[in-house]
């Protein structure tokens, strides 16, 4: 689970262009959206995209994102049990 | 009459401000030098990265004139020649393999020319009005008139206009801003001189 986390924070930060912004300053509970890294609506359906391309994901209820991505906890552990690739 | 209160040129690694040289690197693209141009004017818009080519273009010319401006009511004509075919390209690029379709909502949203001009709106909270024309070189007989109208009517205080280039390697912004005081007279043969190539200008 560790490895993943690291995995996806990797992967937000190339996906979103990120600039500046390293693995070591996306802490495990920090809030995706909100203050600390500032991603907005685009980014979230990015995100979307990024689950679909590297896990085989398709989240067809967006409702549901608002959960899945609070935080890398959360999107960790929901990769972890619906990763189909 | 309104007037030209500054200019600024941006086209080959060089940035010119009011016909004086204000910034040089020796980037090998594009977004190289935008980056070194982002952080010498020295400002945090994490936005920016997440800009195409275009809007990262206009966004740096404005910010230049802009950093010290307080007026809200300042209106944007833009035009260009290429639309957003600098990411247009792009986008078609993620969609041409069927096995592979993996469609950008962050490079979609770039796929319209008149997105830098919301781009500068958000970043200076300006709420006036706006126009992005296409054609094949610079309106100016259109583009003055219409300038002096928003100015005349208080539709504006002030007008960010200009011209745009964006497509691989080829980009160049000629802008100006124009207002009821300044130094050059907002005429047709004043227009074009900061809108050619040239950049060292000789105005009436």
């Amino acid at each position: 689970m560790t490895m993943l986390k690291e995995q996806l924070k990797q992967q937000i930060i190339e996906a979103l262009n990120l600039v500046d912004v390293t693995t070591f300053d996306i802490q495990d509970d920090d809030p995706l959206f909100g203050d600390s890294l500032g991603l907005d609506s685009i980014d979230a359906l990015e995100l979307i995209v990024l689950l679909d391309k590297n896990y085989g994901i398709k989240l067809t209820d967006p409702q549901k994102g608002k959960e899945i991505f609070t935080s890398i906890n959360t999107l960790a552990d929901f990769v972890e049990k619906n990763k189909t690739k | 009459m309104p007037f030209i209160s500054n200019y600024i040129q941006i086209r080959n690694n060089k940035v010119y401000k009011n016909g004086l040289l204000l910034f040089e690197n020796s980037a090998v693209d594009f977004g190289t030098f935008a980056k070194n141009l982002y952080q010498q004017i020295g400002i945090v818009y994490p936005k920016f990265y997440k800009m195409d080519n275009l809007c990262q273009l206009a966004f740096l010319a404005a910010e230049i004139f802009l950093q010290e401006n307080e007026e809200k009511n300042v209106g944007m004509i833009f035009c260009n020649y290429e639309g957003s075919l600098d990411t247009d390209l792009k986008y078609q690029q993620l969609i041409q393999d069927p096995n592979n379709f993996y469609p950008s909502p962050a490079v979609f949203v770039y796929t319209l020319p008149n997105i830098c001009i919301g781009e500068i709106s958000i970043r200076h909270d300006f709420k006036s009005e706006s126009l992005f024309l296409l054609a094949k070189k610079y309106q100016t007989q259109y583009i003055l008139p219409y300038t002096e109208y928003l100015i005349s009517s208080k539709k504006s205080e002030k007008v960010l206009c200009g011209w745009l280039q964006m497509l691989g390697t080829n980009y160049a912004a000629s802008l100006y801003l124009v207002e009821s005081t300044g130094k050059i007279q907002h005429c047709e043969s004043n227009i074009e001189t900061i809108i050619s190539t040239d950049n060292t200008n000789d105005y009436a």
